[in-house]
């Protein structure tokens, strides 16, 4: 990254995060961070408890407010939408936790993200046409789920909500995700189909994935941003990082 | 979804409820039975608007009686100035004005009452003034994301303002008595045993119309995003959607059911007063949601009549226990049966007759929930 000219071609790049600040009571969780995400790139951000990660991702979508700095999506500036309007601009997001609707079925959860109807008045003329129910057969189909779709979304395995979760944002069409710890509490095999799913996702999407299973990280990454203290540490291939003197004294070391 | 729209159960649910509103009561009981039952089903509106905003949608208000009480008070202004006609208040010092006023020293009807004078602007007055009060309440809160318990208070002590405002007020609104001694509707005196009876008739149809639009709303993609803004609001704002936008929707709809209702107990009753505004209706009505069942339309009259149908027998042996009962009554529902009595019936009572419908020889209706009769019609 330090090669990278942000001020000449920023338009270079799917995603510049520069200067990003946020301070909550004093403290930084993020200080002065910037990095850039390519398109149809998968970025992976590592780094211990704390560093930070997960709050890049809430500034990112919306759900925190930055004290300073820009996020550039394509041509949008995301530090002034509200969080609907960064959804629509093409940033889906992922939470860490399985964040679905235990109370629907799978179909129906995946209806809900189908970008349609997204209005209070759309949402109440709505209709669940052949287009609708043909794009979540198909994301039920890359997501694992086709025969779950009458299933209630409560009594999945934990790793079958993450997928479900991960459908949720492919169904809307995303040119970013972003995903909070995609494979945590997931078997070995689960694991596998995951990383499936996301060499299958990155053919068309870019993706910043928060891990720490550094074996799943190895086989996704592109590149491999490292933060610590709210800053980035270090930033290269997973190679590269790895042999990073700061990197290992702080985080691979240990 | 228009296949769907109802199950084939909740078609024969629906069936059953109008035969025994617009059938059954009618053809058992005196003139002043059937109306005190149109006083409770007038609370069923109230309550078939809180199953959508607070059993699907999580809102819970504990302030519904503000919009109940605002569409009751617009209904009964109009009464209140037809029956003020000068002949009839020839013997007060300023003849005219309504008969509270002129007791206060108020020797001119305040600007505000004088639209009420028109028939037309009441009865659009009677839904469109709490609706805009509830998108003011609604803008206020849900764009600042205050939900949950702080909600509620907030809608409580919103109820509890008004009543005092409006007991405070005496001058223009009546004060603690309320507006009372309503005659006439447009010239039909509605005081008769034959008004009551036709009165009953419009507060059921209205009632049903205003449970098949609930449904229409709990059937569409905004149902189902009101259980998921229940379940997981982040989830549902990050996949697109304003979330303030559809609360502040669905508690404006909630208040206009509520308002019809006030203004059909106005009219029924024959009085409105601020004992209908405050905290303690408030609370009532979110218990009859809640004995019927928060996520039953039907269950919440059900509910509506069978609470106030216990509140009147008992109240009558017991009066200073009521209160207690009533309290009793909330918690177990919320600690023993959830979903109440909707829930008890789906649990215990459908499954006996499924049993006997089995041995009938008509095969029973598949027996699908909802949410999967509408998947396999979409299939």
């Amino acid at each position: 990254m330090q090669q990278a000219n942000p001020a000449s071609t920023p338009r270079d790049f799917l995603l510049s995060v520069e200067g990003l600040t946020v301070s909550f009571d004093g403290f930084k969780a993020v200080n002065d961070l910037s990095f850039y995400v390519d398109e149809n790139e998968i970025r992976v951000i590592i780094g211990p408890n704390g560093a930070g990660k997960t709050t890049v991702l809430d500034l990112i979508c919306g759900r925190t407010t930055a004290t300073e700095g820009s996020i550039r999506f394509r041509d949008k500036e995301l530090t002034r939408m509200r969080e609907h309007e960064i959804v629509h601009a093409g940033v889906g997001r992922k939470f860490q936790n399985p964040s679905i609707y235990e109370d629907l079925t799978v179909f129906e959860n995946l209806e809900l993200s189908f970008p349609r109807g997204r209005g209070v008045f759309g949402a109440l003329a709505f209709k669940r046409d052949k287009q609708v129910i043909d794009r979540v057969e198909e994301i039920a189909e890359m997501i694992f789920l086709r025969d779950q779709l009458k299933t209630e979304a409560a009594i999945l395995s934990h790793g079958q909500k993450q997928w479900l979760e991960i459908g949720m944002l492919l169904i809307q069409s995303p040119e970013l995700l972003m995903l909070d710890e995609p494979v945590a509490g997931m078997s070995v095999s689960e694991r596998v189909k995951t990383a499936e799913l996301l060499h299958q996702i990155i053919k068309d999407h870019s993706v910043i994935v928060i891990e720490h299973d550094m074996k799943f990280v190895q086989d996704i990454a592109h590149r491999v941003t490292v933060m610590h203290q709210g800053k980035v540490l270090s930033e290269g291939s997973m190679d590269h990082v790895q042999h990073d003197p700061k990197v290992i004294e702080v985080y691979l070391g240990h | 979804m228009n296949a769907t729209f109802y199950t084939r159960r909740e078609w024969i649910a629906l069936a059953v409820l109008a035969a025994l509103i617009l059938i059954v009561f009618p053809a058992t009981m005196d003139v002043f039975r059937l109306n005190l039952v149109g006083k409770y089903l007038t609370y069923a509106f109230v309550a078939a608007g809180l199953v959508l905003c607070w059993g699907h949608g999580g809102i819970l208000s504990l302030g519904q009686g503000i919009f109940f009480g605002l569409g009751g008070y617009c209904m009964a202004m109009f009464l209140k100035l037809e029956a003020s006609s000068p002949e009839n208040t020839a013997i007060q010092s300023t003849p005219g004005i309504p008969d509270f006023m002129d007791w206060n020293q108020v020797t001119e009807l305040p600007f505000w009452w004088i639209p009420f004078k028109s028939f037309p602007f009441t009865l659009a007055a009677v839904v469109l003034v709490p609706v805009i009060f509830a998108y003011i309440i609604g803008a206020a809160m849900f764009k600042r994301r205050v939900g949950g318990v702080y909600f509620a208070i907030i809608t409580q002590a919103i109820a509890a303002i008004l009543t005092i405002l409006i007991i405070g007020q005496q001058g223009y609104t009546g004060g603690v008595n309320g507006i009372t001694d309503l005659r006439t509707l447009l010239g039909w005196d509605i005081r008769t045993d034959s008004a009551k009876f036709i009165l009953y008739f419009v507060n059921a149809a209205l009632l049903i119309v205003v449970l098949l639009l609930g449904q229409a709303v709990r059937v569409s993609k905004f149902g189902r995003l009101l259980i998921a803004m229940r379940d997981k609001e982040d989830r549902v704002r990050f996949s697109g959607y304003s979330v303030a936008d559809f609360k502040i929707f669905i508690f404006c709809l909630a208040a206009a059911f509520s308002a019809i209702g006030g203004a059909m107990f106005t009219l029924q009753v024959g009085f409105m007063s601020p004992s209908f505004v405050g905290i303690v209706p408030s609370i009532e009505m979110v218990i009859f949601a809640a004995v019927g069942g928060r996520l039953s339309l039907f269950g919440a009259v059900y509910g509506a009549l069978i609470v106030n149908w216990a509140k009147t027998s008992f109240s009558e042996s017991f009066p200073e226990l009521w209160l207690f009962a009533m309290g009793g009554l909330f918690i177990a529902v919320v600690m023993a049966f959830p979903n109440g009595l909707a829930g008890l019936f789906r649990s215990h009572v459908e499954p006996l007759l499924a049993k006997l419908t089995r041995k009938s020889p008509s095969p029973p209706a598949p027996d699908a929930t909802p949410a999967e009769a509408v998947k396999l019609a979409a299939e």
